[in-house]
């Protein structure tokens, strides 16, 4: 019963899925759901894009739940996949100037739907918009309230890296900063 | 963390907007869907089912809003856009897990994902229920209301659609190719009108589902033309030439200073037992929206009853698309029915779209198939979820229009409501030479592909063009009734390089134009300073050209015929006024002063006519539908 797994862990939820246990996978992915489309945004750049991707992940999570094994938190290994999903759509989207776009677009949109905040989204675009694929990856997951260690095995990266690439995003933004005034 | 990094992230909360809740319900739907199968159990009943079957996946629509709305593209995608395709391809099924291999052991846990639900800061952004629900509380209450929400998404009501501005999106991924309506011309100033033919009824099919459902349709669904072209008329047939054409008069059921006139083509029927060979390529779209009663289980029924139509030479093709596109069916003559026939059975809806893997396929297949004095077609059959993977809407009608030049046209059948993408399903049939159609039930899959099987398939004149230059001594002022998206410059009519619709074996197409007679109240005050009077013959109301080619030929043939005044009203004329004051009514035009559907009921009842199918009957329950909703 789902009831009773309230205070079941997601790892404990994910091996029972991987058994066969539809509840589980239910409960598993109603609780994640809302954080998966966080990052999915985080990574794409656009809202129908991550809504998109958020179906391909939901598609082919129960087939890739196979092999979850346990060895690393749930979280982490979703993230994975989710980190995974994204650089396909990215390289598949024809072109990496879709996803580029996207903050193009997205900038554009929300300009027009909101006046007020434009100034603020407008940095966002450039802060975002102009970073590497890596480091934009790697700007989704630290912002999730990940430390840097489990971005580094989310990213198949080590933890220096990690570092070293926020270290980058930091010096990024302090120049654009700088660059504004 | 640096102030930098603060203010980055103080923006990516602001910036990430809350998940569409309809969405994250069928996706959550689609995964559990996928977990049932990959345990060999039998696919539960999906809990979406009683819910409206509004569009889910529609992908393409939602790239499409945010690539060209201006305006509120990503805070609200609710504006109705009309035209255009963003490829983007899914992603996942073919994908190798390469990152996939477990980590080994030595890692420490993460915190537990319910955990970080809890301190997300973008759960503020959410909207409706969900967000109150999910926003900052203690960590056993995000799984609280993660199943209470999973409980209650039965009835996606009223709670949350009044708080939550995107839900209600889903409602609009229906796009529909509208353009203004035909305003009133005035003949001295504008005699000539010119518009290519439409055998399209697709747009009757959705009315009439629309109204099934217990809703008028949206006024852009309705596409008068289509409506009135949706019924067999009773015409005569040509006894020498492609098609023969039929006039009549009636006067306007809803204006008496105006008359209805109607020019109609009835195209030939060419012996059934002549036509050549045929080679059917079913391209399939199996992914998971079309795993509806309405949708691939239809499709399933319709393409069997097609089956049965085909004669043992005729060649059938499956390509399915879905994540990835794949031969279901390698060509198979049609008479090894069980082969066939199995291979559909065998078709289960799951996972994304790819379309463009999926038609360059099927393309590829009909090419393969094709032997010289054969006619292949590709059938694509999709709820609109289609993902074509063409970087811009220009290249995908290249592509379709270069694959029409050497012989292989398109066809499409929509199935079910609620993301049907009307604007590409007509961009692609038109651009493809073929039909669109709307398929909603066994009946219209019946009306569809098997009455008019023949007449889908096999051409008998393609760019076929209507020129109407109207006498300004008999006709002070005219307006062609529908036909919006088909109209074309006058200088297109002589141009062999404008592409027009084709009419196949049998095919009727009936225009509609409402006319003042001169001497009769006008809509527009004369000039003062015109001409004097109007040369020219008083007992021709206009003169009709019409323009096709050959199947196959470069060079367009004419046909010219005078319009006399003293065109008779007949039933069939009747029962197409009937109809195109019903659609009118259905778009909330004004020109109708107090004509309404008690009316329109009253005259289509009037003017049944033999109908043997009962598709008049049927018009006459919708209209009967549309006057209660109103």
């Amino acid at each position: 019963m789902i009831v009773m797994r309230m205070k079941t862990g997601d790892k404990e939820l994910a091996l029972a899925a991987k058994d066969g246990d539809a509840d589980a996978f239910t409960l598993l992915l109603e609780r994640s759901y809302d954080r998966l489309f966080g990052l999915c945004f985080r990574l794409m750049g656009s809202h129908a894009e991550a809504e998109d991707l958020c179906q391909d992940i939901c598609a082919a999570l129960p087939a890739k739940l196979s092999q979850f094994e346990g060895g690393s938190a749930f979280s982490t290994w979703l993230y994975r996949v989710v980190v995974n999903a994204a650089h396909d759509r990215r390289r598949r989207a024809s072109t990496r100037a879709k996803a580029a776009q996207g903050w193009g677009d997205w900038e554009v949109n929300r300009t027009e739907a909101m006046r007020e905040q434009a100034e603020a989204q407008d940095w966002l675009t450039r802060a975002v918009g102009t970073l590497s694929d890596d480091l934009r990856d790697t700007v989704a997951l630290v912002m999730d309230d990940m430390n840097h260690r489990e971005v580094g095995e989310v990213l198949g990266v080590s933890e220096g890296t990690v570092s070293w690439r926020m270290s980058e995003v930091k010096k990024h933004l302090k120049a654009l900063k700088e660059s504004e005034q | 963390m640096s102030d930098d990094l603060d203010d980055l992230k103080a923006a990516f909360s602001v910036a990430t907007p809350a998940p569409d809740a309809k969405r994250r319900v069928e996706n959550v739907a689609l995964a559990q869907e996928n977990f049932a199968r990959l345990q060999g159990s039998p696919a539960e009943a999906r809990p979406m089912k009683d819910a409206p079957s509004m569009g889910v996946f529609a992908k393409g629509i939602r790239a499409m809003f945010d690539a060209i709305s201006s305006k509120a593209g990503l805070t609200a995608t609710t504006a109705l856009a009309a035209f255009g395709l963003v490829m983007v391809l899914p992603v996942l099924r073919e994908g190798p897990p390469k990152v996939f291999t477990p980590q080994p052991a030595v890692l420490i846990e993460a915190p537990v994902l319910e955990e970080l639900i809890a301190t997300e800061p973008e759960a503020d952004m959410a909207v409706g229920a969900i967000a109150s629900e999910m926003a900052p509380s203690p960590v056993p209450a995000p799984r609280m209301s993660a199943k209470s929400q999973s409980r209650t998404r039965v009835a996606p009501g009223a709670g949350l659609i009044a708080d939550a501005p995107v839900v209600a999106v889903e409602a609009d991924t229906e796009a529909f190719a509208s353009v203004p309506k035909n305003t009133l011309k005035v003949t001295r100033e504008t005699p000539v009108s010119t518009f290519s033919v439409d055998v399209d009824t697709a747009s009757y099919s959705i009315v009439r589902s629309s109204l099934m459902n217990g809703q008028l349709p949206p006024a852009a669904a309705v596409r008068i033309e289509e409506m009135v072209n949706y019924f067999p008329y009773d015409y005569a047939a040509p006894s020498e030439g492609a098609f023969a054409t039929s006039l009549a008069m009636m006067t306007t059921p809803w204006n008496e200073s105006t008359q209805l006139l109607r020019i109609a083509l009835q195209g030939k029927m060419p012996e059934v037992e002549a036509r050549p060979p045929l080679n059917l390529v079913f391209l399939i779209d199996t992914s998971g929206s079309m795993n509806q009663p309405d949708k691939l289980p239809l499709l399933k029924q319709s393409l069997r009853l097609m089956l049965g139509q085909l004669r043992a030479e005729d060649q059938v093709a499956i390509v399915a698309y879905a994540g990835s596109a794949g031969q279901v069916l390698e060509p198979t003559a049609a008479r090894e029915r069980d082969t066939i026939l199995g291979a559909l059975d065998n078709l289960a809806a799951g996972g994304g779209t790819n379309g463009q893997a999926g038609l360059q396929q099927a393309y590829a297949l009909a090419k393969q198939m094709q032997d010289e004095g054969e006619v292949s077609r590709v059938l694509l059959a999709t709820d609109g979820d289609f993902n074509v993977g063409l970087s811009n809407p220009e290249a995908l009608k290249d592509y379709i229009a270069d694959k029409r030049d050497s012989g292989m046209f398109l066809s499409v059948l929509g199935f079910g409501h609620g993301n049907l993408d009307d604007v590409t399903m007509q961009a692609l049939a038109q651009n493809g030479n073929g039909q669109a159609s709307y398929i909603d039930s066994l009946p219209e899959a019946q009306k569809v592909l098997v009455d008019q099987l023949t007449g889908a398939f096999f051409p008998i004149a393609s760019d076929v063009k209507v020129q109407v230059e109207f006498n300004p001594a008999t006709v002070a002022e005219y307006r062609l009734i529908g036909y919006e998206t088909r109209a074309l410059a006058r200088e297109d009519f002589n141009n062999d390089k404008v592409d027009a619709g084709d009419i196949g074996a049998g095919h009727q197409v009936t225009a509609l134009y409402e006319v003042t007679l001169v001497g009769n109240e006008t809509q527009v005050d004369a000039l003062r300073y015109g001409e004097s009077s109007a040369d020219g013959s008083t007992d021709e109301l206009g003169f009709l050209k019409l323009r096709f080619k050959e199947p196959g030929a470069q060079d367009s043939q004419l046909i010219k015929r005078a319009i006399p005044t003293t065109l008779e009203p007949d039933t069939e004329l009747e029962f197409a006024a009937a109809v195109s004051g019903f659609g009118e009514l259905l778009r909330g035009s004004v020109r109708l002063g107090n004509w309404s559907y008690k009316e329109a009921i009253t005259a289509a009842s009037n003017a049944r006519g033999e109908d043997s199918f009962g598709y008049r009957a049927e018009a006459i329950q919708l209209m009967r539908l549309a006057a209660s909703l109103k």
